[in-house]
């Protein structure tokens, strides 16, 4: 696919609002950061917010009336509402500040499907699944008696639509299921599934820890009942990420952690619950995280996610092309159409934590291991990928580096 | 990494010396490096002084975790269950003749630490990190 020009951006300028990409691994060796699906790398702009935030402003949220206390609540709803704007959700109450996509799907876990449930009620996820997409249903399952089934990937590493559709048929209440595969690349038709899935009177959550860094995401039009992702991947800070959810859906459901700013009222033997989204936000929140979230959700927006999809898109080609070369090397995924910029490969008679650790020397900063999708590694009869993953801050000359790198284990091992 | 991938280990993981599964044998003891799926296997055969007479490891993993089961192996042999119970995480780096950050340093303890476990006669649930510290 040819890049219209009008959607390009300048990946220099980029590149400078990333400071630890000026880094050097060891004298003269350059950072090349190709580990974004793990967690992207942060712009000065986030960083710089979240210090201000303590050198000026630092305060708990919520009931304060002091100066310091009410600049902080602003830019802790400030946040609140540039992420709900980044993902076009109707009203800021409908994003749940949790710690990250695997506490927010457990949220839903707790409280939504824990009374809603019942055993022998089935919840369909797919086989690309990150554990954290996995687990708690597993833990609810065997609590509750539920049956969990799969929707298989198809050889050409595709989300299998006719086997959905024969799933669909025994009625399932739940579709939990990825945006995009962090190891296959694997981008699901979101939109499709969920329109099938209201149709068969099931509800739907998308895993979007993958996709809403790279995609535009947008739960109007997709019609998604719950959205969970994470800040640190979309270049915002560890230890924040969101549940959105459908506000009849959130106002329904019963709290998750009980606490402090949860709760409406208070007496020793009963509590009445706050409203959404406080419900489920007991204590102190990430406060700074949140902030920095807000930011990084805007510093995306600006840049535009049309055009960082087309880029990321151009450049996934790019190394699918070139990894193609290599004579030994296998890529695990669909073709670039059907792929976010993820490389998961392995190579003939070395294991991944070997070229890990020799890219490494290079300053290629790569990740080896099932990247918590080990059921999928064993569906392929693998126990581990080495995988290279691609964000807005990397280039052409990323890749090349890449394949010399690969060049270079294949010497070592002979 | 000249140093980390020195020609002993490419060579060992490469064609090791004491891969196989003895049978029979006195002691069989299995694990795996969660981290990244890594398998070993050990198996052994001791004399009635408790003296290792043979010894063997099997599984699948990287270079380093690979290479130092096998030269670990071929340590052993001719050492009594004690001396096999007193080893340490030093004498494996020894062996490797490399230094190790803390992810890798597990790929290279786990053949350690499974031996161990079978010449401590433990149950599979009962393997932990202390053994290799």
């Amino acid at each position: 696919m040819a890049v219209p020009e009008k959607t390009l951006f300048d990946v220099e300028r980029v590149r400078a609002d990333f400071p630890i990409l000026k880094r050097e691994i060891r004298p003269g060796v350059p950072l090349t950061y190709l580990d974004s699906t793990a967690t992207a790398q942060k712009p000065r702009q986030v960083i710089d917010v979240m210090d201000t935030f303590y050198r000026r402003s630092n305060a708990n949220i919520h009931r304060g009336v002091h100066t310091l206390a009410e600049e902080a609540t602003a830019m802790y709803e400030k946040g609140r509402e540039q992420v709900a704007s980044f993902i076009n959700a109707q009203s800021a109450r409908q994003v749940v500040f949790t710690r990250n996509t695997t506490e927010s799907i457990n949220l839903v876990a707790y409280t939504w499907a824990r009374a809603n449930l019942k055993s022998g009620d089935m919840i369909v996820l797919t086989e690309m699944e990150h554990h954290s997409n996995l687990i708690p249903w597993q833990l609810l399952a065997q609590a509750r008696g539920l049956r969990l089934e799969f929707v298989p990937v198809t050889d050409d590493y595709l989300f299998d639509m006719d086997a959905y559709r024969e799933l669909l048929a025994l009625e399932p209440k739940l579709i939990a299921f990825t945006h995009m595969s962090n190891v296959l690349g694997t981008i699901t038709p979101a939109a499709e599934i969920i329109r099938l899935a209201h149709e068969a009177g099931a509800l739907t959550l998308l895993d979007g820890a993958q996709s809403v860094p790279h995609l535009p995401v947008d739960v109007q039009s997709l019609d998604v009942d719950f959205l969970a992702f994470s800040a640190h991947k979309m270049v915002g800070p560890s230890g924040v990420g969101v549940l959105y959810g459908k506000l009849p859906l959130l106002e329904a459901m019963p709290p998750f952690l009980g606490g402090g700013d949860m709760i409406k009222t208070v007496h020793l033997r009963t509590f009445s619950t706050n409203e959404v989204p406080y419900k489920f936000e007991a204590g102190t929140p990430a406060i700074a995280e949140a902030i920095g979230f807000g930011v990084a959700a805007e510093y995306l927006a600006n840049i535009g996610m049309d055009a960082i999809a087309a880029y990321e898109h151009e450049m996934t080609e790019y190394a699918l092309e070139r990894l193609a070369e290599i004579p030994g090397v296998t890529v695990f995924g669909p073709s670039a159409e059907h792929k976010g910029g993820v490389a998961s490969f392995v190579m003939d008679g070395v294991h991944p934590h070997d070229v890990a650790q020799i890219l490494d020397h290079d300053g290629i900063a790569v990740r080896a291991g099932h990247h918590c999708a080990q059921p999928l590694h064993e569906k392929y009869g693998i126990t581990a990928t080495t995988r290279a993953s691609f964000y807005i801050y990397n280039t052409r000359a990323d890749v090349d580096k890449l394949v010399e790198g690969i060049y270079k284990v294949k010497e070592i091992f002979g | 990494m000249d140093d980390l991938y020195r020609e002993i280990i490419i060579e060992r993981y490469k064609t090791p010396h004491y891969r196989g599964h003895l049978d029979p044998h006195d002691i069989f003891f299995e694990d795996d490096n969660p981290v990244c799926g890594d398998h070993i296997e050990i198996t052994v055969r001791t004399d009635e002084d408790d003296r290792v007479t043979e010894a063997a490891f099997d599984g699948h993993g990287c270079a380093i975790s690979q290479a130092s089961a096998d030269l670990l192996i071929e340590s052993i042999h001719g050492k009594t269950l004690d001396e096999v119970k007193a080893l340490t995480k030093d004498d494996v780096l020894e062996l490797l003749g490399i230094e190790l950050g803390p992810v890798r340093l597990k790929c290279a303890l786990l053949s350690l630490k499974v031996l161990k476990a079978g010449a401590y006669g433990l149950g599979a649930d009962e393997v932990s990190d202390e053994l290799v510290e």
